[in-house]
Protein backbone atom coordinates (compact mmCIF):
# COMPACT_ATOMS: atom_id res chain seq x y z
CA UNK A 1 0.00 0.00 0.00
CA UNK A 2 1.30 3.54 -0.94
CA UNK A 3 1.54 6.08 1.47
CA UNK A 4 -0.96 8.07 0.02
CA UNK A 5 -3.49 4.79 -0.55
CA UNK A 6 -2.92 4.64 3.61
CA UNK A 7 -3.69 7.91 3.94
CA UNK A 8 -6.74 8.10 2.03
CA UNK A 9 -7.36 4.90 3.88
CA UNK A 10 -7.92 7.16 6.59
CA UNK A 11 -9.55 10.56 5.21
CA UNK A 12 -13.11 10.81 4.05
CA UNK A 13 -14.02 14.16 2.64
CA UNK A 14 -17.31 15.13 2.35
CA UNK A 15 -18.50 17.74 0.15
CA UNK A 16 -21.80 19.05 0.57
CA UNK A 17 -21.96 22.17 -1.99
CA UNK A 18 -20.74 19.23 -5.16
CA UNK A 19 -16.89 20.91 -5.27
CA UNK A 20 -14.80 17.83 -5.54
CA UNK A 21 -15.26 15.41 -3.03
CA UNK A 22 -14.71 11.88 -2.15
CA UNK A 23 -18.80 10.75 -1.84
CA UNK A 24 -17.87 6.84 -2.29
CA UNK A 25 -15.49 7.69 0.97
CA UNK A 26 -18.27 9.29 2.85
CA UNK A 27 -20.07 6.49 2.68
CA UNK A 28 -17.65 4.29 3.71
CA UNK A 29 -17.13 5.86 6.23
CA UNK A 30 -20.58 5.70 7.57
CA UNK A 31 -20.01 2.16 8.56
CA UNK A 32 -17.45 3.39 11.43
CA UNK A 33 -17.91 4.77 14.58
CA UNK A 34 -15.78 7.44 16.17
CA UNK A 35 -13.86 8.50 18.76
CA UNK A 36 -12.24 11.50 18.36
CA UNK A 37 -11.46 14.70 15.88
CA UNK A 38 -9.09 17.25 15.19
CA UNK A 39 -10.21 20.39 14.72
CA UNK A 40 -7.90 23.29 13.02
CA UNK A 41 -8.46 26.87 12.94
CA UNK A 42 -6.73 28.49 9.73
CA UNK A 43 -7.66 31.93 8.14
CA UNK A 44 -10.63 32.22 10.35
CA UNK A 45 -12.40 28.68 9.30
CA UNK A 46 -12.49 26.34 11.66
CA UNK A 47 -11.39 23.26 9.48
CA UNK A 48 -11.70 19.44 11.14
CA UNK A 49 -9.31 16.19 10.34
CA UNK A 50 -9.59 12.64 11.24
CA UNK A 51 -6.67 12.11 13.53
CA UNK A 52 -5.34 9.17 11.12
CA UNK A 53 -5.09 11.87 8.94
CA UNK A 54 -2.72 13.75 11.85
CA UNK A 55 0.51 13.73 8.85
CA UNK A 56 -1.56 16.27 6.65
CA UNK A 57 -2.20 18.07 9.83
CA UNK A 58 1.24 18.86 10.19
CA UNK A 59 1.72 20.05 6.70
CA UNK A 60 1.96 23.98 5.70
CA UNK A 61 -1.19 23.11 3.71
CA UNK A 62 -3.06 22.15 6.63
CA UNK A 63 -1.11 24.14 9.50
CA UNK A 64 -4.03 26.66 11.65
CA UNK A 65 -3.24 29.00 14.15
CA UNK A 66 -5.48 26.84 16.56
CA UNK A 67 -6.53 23.02 16.75
CA UNK A 68 -8.68 21.28 19.01
CA UNK A 69 -9.95 17.51 18.82
CA UNK A 70 -13.08 16.44 20.51
CA UNK A 71 -13.67 12.36 22.12
CA UNK A 72 -17.15 11.55 23.45
CA UNK A 73 -18.92 8.71 25.23
CA UNK A 74 -15.98 6.98 27.52
CA UNK A 75 -18.57 4.83 29.73
CA UNK A 76 -16.09 4.17 31.91
CA UNK A 77 -17.19 1.51 34.06
CA UNK A 78 -19.30 -0.03 31.41
CA UNK A 79 -17.96 -4.15 31.45
CA UNK A 80 -20.46 -5.70 29.06
CA UNK A 81 -20.23 -7.75 26.06
CA UNK A 82 -20.06 -4.79 23.71
CA UNK A 83 -16.75 -3.57 25.29
CA UNK A 84 -14.57 -5.03 28.02
CA UNK A 85 -11.61 -2.67 27.76
CA UNK A 86 -13.47 0.08 27.96
CA UNK A 87 -9.79 2.11 29.58
CA UNK A 88 -7.63 0.27 26.70
CA UNK A 89 -9.94 2.21 23.96
CA UNK A 90 -10.11 5.32 25.64
CA UNK A 91 -5.97 4.92 26.10
CA UNK A 92 -6.24 4.11 22.31
CA UNK A 93 -7.58 7.47 21.72
CA UNK A 94 -4.98 8.98 23.53
CA UNK A 95 -2.47 7.91 21.36
CA UNK A 96 -4.12 8.57 18.54
CA UNK A 97 -4.22 12.79 20.09
CA UNK A 98 -0.73 12.17 21.33
CA UNK A 99 0.63 10.99 17.55
CA UNK A 100 -0.56 14.15 15.92
CA UNK A 101 2.61 16.38 14.64
CA UNK A 102 1.00 19.26 16.26
CA UNK A 103 -0.09 19.41 19.62
CA UNK A 104 -4.14 20.30 19.87
CA UNK A 105 -4.30 23.73 22.34
CA UNK A 106 -6.63 21.55 24.35
CA UNK A 107 -10.03 18.50 24.01
CA UNK A 108 -13.43 18.62 24.28
CA UNK A 109 -14.84 15.64 26.09
CA UNK A 110 -19.12 15.88 24.88
CA UNK A 111 -20.40 14.03 27.91
CA UNK A 112 -21.07 10.34 29.35
CA UNK A 113 -17.30 10.15 30.57
CA UNK A 114 -18.94 7.56 33.31
CA UNK A 115 -21.16 5.23 33.11
CA UNK A 116 -22.52 5.52 36.33
CA UNK A 117 -20.95 8.77 37.86
CA UNK A 118 -18.93 6.30 40.06
CA UNK A 119 -16.23 8.61 41.58
CA UNK A 120 -13.61 6.24 40.75
CA UNK A 121 -15.17 6.00 37.02
CA UNK A 122 -14.11 9.60 36.73
CA UNK A 123 -10.70 9.21 38.60
CA UNK A 124 -9.97 6.96 35.99
CA UNK A 125 -10.73 8.80 32.86
CA UNK A 126 -9.06 11.96 34.65
CA UNK A 127 -6.15 9.44 34.70
CA UNK A 128 -6.06 8.35 31.01
CA UNK A 129 -6.17 12.15 29.98
CA UNK A 130 -3.64 12.90 32.23
CA UNK A 131 -1.67 11.26 29.78
CA UNK A 132 -2.31 13.23 26.71
CA UNK A 133 -0.58 15.92 25.44
CA UNK A 134 -2.78 18.62 25.04
CA UNK A 135 -3.38 19.24 29.10
CA UNK A 136 -7.04 21.23 28.99
CA UNK A 137 -9.88 19.24 28.94
CA UNK A 138 -13.23 20.98 28.92
CA UNK A 139 -16.51 19.08 29.51
CA UNK A 140 -20.36 18.58 29.26
CA UNK A 141 -22.28 16.20 31.31
CA UNK A 142 -24.14 13.25 29.43
CA UNK A 143 -26.69 11.64 31.40
CA UNK A 144 -24.90 8.51 32.85
CA UNK A 145 -22.31 11.76 34.49
CA UNK A 146 -25.18 13.25 36.70
CA UNK A 147 -27.12 10.37 37.82
CA UNK A 148 -28.73 10.16 41.17
CA UNK A 149 -27.24 13.75 42.39
CA UNK A 150 -28.88 15.91 39.90
CA UNK A 151 -24.91 16.80 38.71
CA UNK A 152 -23.91 17.58 41.87
CA UNK A 153 -20.70 15.45 41.56
CA UNK A 154 -19.85 16.43 37.98
CA UNK A 155 -20.35 19.87 38.78
CA UNK A 156 -17.77 19.80 41.52
CA UNK A 157 -15.00 18.16 39.58
CA UNK A 158 -15.53 19.49 35.99
CA UNK A 159 -17.67 22.88 36.38
CA UNK A 160 -17.02 24.95 38.86
CA UNK A 161 -16.77 28.25 36.79
CA UNK A 162 -20.03 26.96 35.24
CA UNK A 163 -23.39 28.58 35.36
CA UNK A 164 -26.33 26.44 36.38
CA UNK A 165 -26.22 23.19 35.54
CA UNK A 166 -22.80 23.12 34.13
CA UNK A 167 -23.17 25.71 30.76
CA UNK A 168 -20.18 28.21 29.89
CA UNK A 169 -18.69 29.62 26.97
CA UNK A 170 -15.16 30.44 26.27
CA UNK A 171 -12.95 32.62 23.90
CA UNK A 172 -10.05 30.78 21.68
CA UNK A 173 -8.43 32.62 19.28
CA UNK A 174 -11.40 34.02 17.74
CA UNK A 175 -13.26 31.59 17.91
CA UNK A 176 -16.24 31.52 20.26
CA UNK A 177 -17.10 27.85 21.84
CA UNK A 178 -20.05 27.35 24.06
CA UNK A 179 -20.71 24.34 26.51
CA UNK A 180 -24.52 23.33 26.97
CA UNK A 181 -26.28 20.97 28.88
CA UNK A 182 -28.91 19.28 27.79
CA UNK A 183 -29.37 16.30 30.04
CA UNK A 184 -31.15 17.63 33.11
CA UNK A 185 -34.48 17.44 34.34
CA UNK A 186 -35.70 15.31 31.13
CA UNK A 187 -39.61 14.67 31.21
CA UNK A 188 -41.53 12.14 30.38
CA UNK A 189 -41.61 11.54 26.88
CA UNK A 190 -39.07 13.74 26.11
CA UNK A 191 -35.78 14.61 24.31
CA UNK A 192 -32.92 16.46 25.94
CA UNK A 193 -33.79 19.47 27.24
CA UNK A 194 -31.95 22.96 27.76
CA UNK A 195 -34.64 24.76 29.43
CA UNK A 196 -35.52 28.43 29.89
CA UNK A 197 -32.54 29.37 31.98
CA UNK A 198 -29.88 28.21 29.85
CA UNK A 199 -32.01 29.40 26.46
CA UNK A 200 -31.97 33.16 28.33
CA UNK A 201 -28.05 32.62 29.40
CA UNK A 202 -27.12 31.89 26.04
CA UNK A 203 -29.47 34.53 23.77
CA UNK A 204 -27.40 36.98 26.07
CA UNK A 205 -24.09 35.09 25.71
CA UNK A 206 -24.48 35.85 21.96
CA UNK A 207 -26.24 38.76 21.45
CA UNK A 208 -23.57 41.29 21.22
CA UNK A 209 -20.85 39.24 19.38
CA UNK A 210 -20.08 39.79 15.91
CA UNK A 211 -21.56 37.99 13.14
CA UNK A 212 -18.07 37.19 12.06
CA UNK A 213 -17.47 35.33 15.30
CA UNK A 214 -17.04 31.22 14.55
CA UNK A 215 -19.10 29.45 16.81
CA UNK A 216 -18.71 26.32 17.68
CA UNK A 217 -21.42 24.83 20.37
CA UNK A 218 -20.76 21.49 22.08
CA UNK A 219 -23.16 19.38 24.06
CA UNK A 220 -23.76 15.54 24.82
CA UNK A 221 -27.17 14.85 23.22
CA UNK A 222 -27.57 15.92 19.77
CA UNK A 223 -29.12 19.51 18.95
CA UNK A 224 -31.00 18.57 16.35
CA UNK A 225 -33.95 15.56 15.63
CA UNK A 226 -31.76 12.85 15.04
CA UNK A 227 -34.09 10.12 15.93
CA UNK A 228 -36.90 11.00 18.37
CA UNK A 229 -37.84 7.48 18.79
CA UNK A 230 -35.03 6.71 20.76
CA UNK A 231 -34.83 10.32 22.47
CA UNK A 232 -31.86 11.29 20.19
CA UNK A 233 -32.98 15.12 19.83
CA UNK A 234 -33.50 18.33 22.42
CA UNK A 235 -36.59 19.15 22.59
CA UNK A 236 -35.90 23.66 22.97
CA UNK A 237 -32.83 23.18 20.43
CA UNK A 238 -35.01 25.59 17.60
CA UNK A 239 -34.96 27.97 20.00
CA UNK A 240 -31.47 27.90 20.84
CA UNK A 241 -30.41 27.72 17.23
CA UNK A 242 -32.27 30.99 16.69
CA UNK A 243 -30.12 32.87 18.53
CA UNK A 244 -27.24 31.39 16.69
CA UNK A 245 -29.02 32.41 12.66
CA UNK A 246 -26.87 35.65 12.71
CA UNK A 247 -23.44 34.19 12.74
CA UNK A 248 -21.63 33.21 9.26
CA UNK A 249 -20.38 29.55 10.87
CA UNK A 250 -22.07 27.64 13.43
CA UNK A 251 -20.71 24.02 14.26
CA UNK A 252 -22.99 22.19 16.84
CA UNK A 253 -20.65 19.36 18.07
CA UNK A 254 -21.90 16.30 20.28
CA UNK A 255 -22.28 12.75 21.73
CA UNK A 256 -24.49 10.35 23.35
CA UNK A 257 -25.43 7.98 19.82
CA UNK A 258 -21.77 6.78 19.40
CA UNK A 259 -21.92 7.12 15.40
CA UNK A 260 -20.87 9.62 12.91
CA UNK A 261 -23.88 11.56 11.64
CA UNK A 262 -24.21 15.01 10.12
CA UNK A 263 -26.35 17.76 8.92
CA UNK A 264 -26.16 20.80 7.22
CA UNK A 265 -28.66 23.58 7.54
CA UNK A 266 -28.23 26.96 6.30
CA UNK A 267 -25.01 28.24 8.25
CA UNK A 268 -25.06 25.82 11.13
CA UNK A 269 -22.61 22.44 11.09
CA UNK A 270 -24.06 19.50 13.00
CA UNK A 271 -21.64 16.70 13.95
CA UNK A 272 -22.61 13.49 16.33
CA UNK A 273 -18.79 11.99 17.39
CA UNK A 274 -18.38 8.67 17.91
CA UNK A 275 -17.37 6.62 21.49
CA UNK A 276 -14.60 5.69 22.85
CA UNK A 277 -15.95 2.58 24.64
CA UNK A 278 -19.22 0.83 22.48
CA UNK A 279 -21.40 1.39 19.01
CA UNK A 280 -24.47 1.83 18.90
CA UNK A 281 -27.02 0.91 16.09
CA UNK A 282 -28.18 3.06 13.26
CA UNK A 283 -31.64 4.88 14.07
CA UNK A 284 -34.39 2.46 13.90
CA UNK A 285 -32.13 -0.88 12.94
CA UNK A 286 -32.23 -2.28 16.20
CA UNK A 287 -35.08 -3.37 18.58
CA UNK A 288 -33.44 -0.54 21.00
CA UNK A 289 -30.26 1.89 20.99
CA UNK A 290 -28.19 -0.08 23.19
CA UNK A 291 -24.75 -1.27 23.29
CA UNK A 292 -23.98 -2.84 19.87
CA UNK A 293 -21.93 -6.18 19.73
CA UNK A 294 -19.71 -6.52 17.15
CA UNK A 295 -17.21 -9.42 16.02
CA UNK A 296 -14.06 -9.81 17.95
CA UNK A 297 -11.45 -7.61 16.77
CA UNK A 298 -13.70 -5.58 14.70
CA UNK A 299 -14.38 -3.42 17.60
CA UNK A 300 -11.41 -0.60 17.40
CA UNK A 301 -12.64 -0.26 13.84
CA UNK A 302 -15.92 1.01 15.00
CA UNK A 303 -14.28 3.46 17.77
CA UNK A 304 -12.76 6.45 16.39
CA UNK A 305 -14.60 8.43 14.40
CA UNK A 306 -14.19 11.95 13.03
CA UNK A 307 -16.28 14.45 11.62
CA UNK A 308 -15.43 17.57 10.17
CA UNK A 309 -17.12 20.56 8.05
CA UNK A 310 -17.83 23.78 8.82
CA UNK A 311 -19.81 26.23 6.49
CA UNK A 312 -18.67 29.48 6.39
CA UNK A 313 -20.90 31.32 4.09
CA UNK A 314 -21.14 28.83 1.27
CA UNK A 315 -17.85 27.27 1.32
CA UNK A 316 -17.87 23.35 1.73
CA UNK A 317 -14.85 22.11 3.84
CA UNK A 318 -13.82 18.51 4.55
CA UNK A 319 -15.04 15.82 6.40
CA UNK A 320 -12.72 13.09 7.98
CA UNK A 321 -12.71 10.05 10.03
CA UNK A 322 -10.87 7.44 11.24
CA UNK A 323 -10.64 4.61 13.36
CA UNK A 324 -9.18 3.46 16.43
CA UNK A 325 -7.42 0.74 14.55
CA UNK B 1 -54.72 -10.44 29.51
CA UNK B 2 -51.38 -11.10 29.16
CA UNK B 3 -50.14 -7.90 29.88
CA UNK B 4 -51.79 -8.35 33.48
CA UNK B 5 -48.88 -10.11 35.11
CA UNK B 6 -49.80 -11.15 38.74
CA UNK B 7 -48.21 -13.30 40.88
CA UNK B 8 -49.99 -14.08 44.13
CA UNK B 9 -48.61 -16.22 47.18
CA UNK B 10 -49.13 -20.00 46.70
CA UNK B 11 -52.06 -19.85 49.12
CA UNK B 12 -53.22 -16.99 47.89
CA UNK B 13 -53.45 -18.28 44.61
CA UNK B 14 -55.28 -21.19 45.57
CA UNK B 15 -57.91 -19.20 47.56
CA UNK B 16 -58.76 -17.07 45.03
CA UNK B 17 -58.51 -18.83 42.19
CA UNK B 18 -61.95 -18.38 41.30
CA UNK B 19 -62.13 -14.77 41.88
CA UNK B 20 -59.15 -14.31 39.57
CA UNK B 21 -61.30 -13.07 36.90
CA UNK B 22 -63.97 -10.26 37.30
CA UNK B 23 -66.23 -8.36 34.61
CA UNK B 24 -63.28 -9.18 32.34
CA UNK B 25 -59.93 -7.38 34.40
CA UNK B 26 -57.70 -9.64 36.63
CA UNK B 27 -57.76 -8.35 40.00
CA UNK B 28 -55.76 -9.98 42.85
CA UNK B 29 -57.56 -9.49 46.44
CA UNK B 30 -54.97 -8.95 48.92
CA UNK B 31 -55.54 -11.46 52.24
CA UNK B 32 -52.85 -10.60 54.90
CA UNK B 33 -53.81 -13.22 57.28
CA UNK B 34 -53.52 -16.31 54.73
CA UNK B 35 -51.20 -14.62 51.83
CA UNK B 36 -48.10 -12.74 50.98
CA UNK B 37 -48.69 -9.47 49.55
CA UNK B 38 -49.40 -9.66 45.95
CA UNK B 39 -46.86 -9.25 43.33
CA UNK B 40 -46.32 -8.42 39.92
CA UNK B 41 -43.01 -7.75 37.67
CA UNK B 42 -42.13 -5.24 35.07
CA UNK B 43 -39.22 -6.04 33.23
CA UNK B 44 -36.98 -3.47 31.39
CA UNK B 45 -35.79 -4.98 27.97
CA UNK B 46 -34.66 -3.13 25.02
CA UNK B 47 -35.34 -0.16 26.29
CA UNK B 48 -38.99 -0.57 27.41
CA UNK B 49 -41.05 -1.21 30.35
CA UNK B 50 -42.88 -4.48 29.75
CA UNK B 51 -45.59 -5.02 30.34
CA UNK B 52 -45.87 -0.82 29.51
CA UNK B 53 -49.27 -0.80 31.36
CA UNK B 54 -49.58 -3.39 34.08
CA UNK B 55 -52.84 -3.12 36.40
CA UNK B 56 -52.61 -4.60 39.90
CA UNK B 57 -54.82 -4.76 42.70
CA UNK B 58 -54.14 -2.24 45.60
CA UNK B 59 -51.69 -3.48 48.24
CA UNK B 60 -49.41 -4.91 44.96
CA UNK B 61 -45.42 -4.72 45.26
CA UNK B 62 -44.58 -4.09 41.87
CA UNK B 63 -40.99 -5.27 41.02
CA UNK B 64 -38.81 -3.16 38.35
CA UNK B 65 -35.75 -5.70 36.78
CA UNK B 66 -33.56 -3.97 34.51
CA UNK B 67 -32.49 -6.66 31.92
CA UNK B 68 -30.54 -3.88 29.61
CA UNK B 69 -26.54 -3.30 29.36
CA UNK B 70 -27.47 0.13 30.04
CA UNK B 71 -28.89 1.42 33.37
CA UNK B 72 -32.04 2.95 33.65
CA UNK B 73 -34.51 4.73 36.48
CA UNK B 74 -38.05 4.01 37.36
CA UNK B 75 -39.26 7.67 38.24
CA UNK B 76 -43.40 8.44 38.65
CA UNK B 77 -43.94 11.53 36.67
CA UNK B 78 -45.34 13.37 39.63
CA UNK B 79 -42.24 11.66 41.85
CA UNK B 80 -44.65 9.57 44.16
CA UNK B 81 -41.30 7.15 43.72
CA UNK B 82 -38.18 7.09 42.56
CA UNK B 83 -35.68 4.40 41.80
CA UNK B 84 -32.03 5.08 42.54
CA UNK B 85 -30.13 4.14 38.76
CA UNK B 86 -30.88 0.73 38.08
CA UNK B 87 -27.50 -0.90 36.82
CA UNK B 88 -28.16 -4.53 34.35
CA UNK B 89 -30.14 -6.60 36.64
CA UNK B 90 -31.14 -4.28 39.65
CA UNK B 91 -34.09 -4.36 40.91
CA UNK B 92 -36.58 -1.41 42.51
CA UNK B 93 -39.86 -2.39 44.39
CA UNK B 94 -43.29 0.03 44.82
CA UNK B 95 -46.11 -1.01 47.14
CA UNK B 96 -49.65 0.84 45.35
CA UNK B 97 -51.74 1.07 48.03
CA UNK B 98 -54.33 3.27 46.49
CA UNK B 99 -55.94 2.93 43.59
CA UNK B 100 -55.49 4.98 40.87
CA UNK B 101 -53.37 5.78 37.52
CA UNK B 102 -49.54 5.83 38.07
CA UNK B 103 -47.72 7.03 35.00
CA UNK B 104 -43.72 6.26 35.23
CA UNK B 105 -40.82 7.26 32.84
CA UNK B 106 -37.06 6.41 32.60
CA UNK B 107 -35.72 9.64 33.64
CA UNK B 108 -32.24 8.97 32.11
CA UNK B 109 -34.25 7.75 28.69
CA UNK B 110 -37.65 9.80 29.25
CA UNK B 111 -38.91 8.25 25.61
CA UNK B 112 -39.25 4.78 28.35
CA UNK B 113 -42.74 5.34 29.59
CA UNK B 114 -44.92 3.05 31.24
CA UNK B 115 -48.07 3.10 33.41
CA UNK B 116 -49.21 1.28 36.62
CA UNK B 117 -53.03 0.93 36.95
CA UNK B 118 -54.93 0.35 40.60
CA UNK B 119 -57.57 -0.94 40.81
Amino acid sequence: MTDETKDKKDVILHDHYHDGVDRRGFLRCMAWAGTGALYVMQGGVLKSYAMGAAPRVGSGKSAGELSFVQISDSHMGFNKAANGDVVGTLKAAVDKINALPVAPEFILHTGDISHLSKAEEFDTVDQVLTGAVAKDVFYVPGEHDVLNDDGKQYLERYGKATNGTGWYSFDKKGVHFIGLVNVMNLKPGGLGSLGPDQLEWLEHDVKHRKASTPIVVFAHMPLWSVYPEWGWGTEDSAQALSYLKKFGSVTVLNGHIHQLMQKVEGNVTFHTAASTAFPQPHPGKADSPGPMVVPAGELRGLLGITDVNVVRGRQALAIVDSSLK
Amino acid sequence: MRELIQKTGRIAALALASTLVIGGSAVVLARAETAMPPTADVKIDNFSFGPVMLTVAPGTKVTWTNRDDIPHTVVADDKTFKSKTLDTDETFSYTFDKPGTYPYFCSIHPHMTGQVIVK
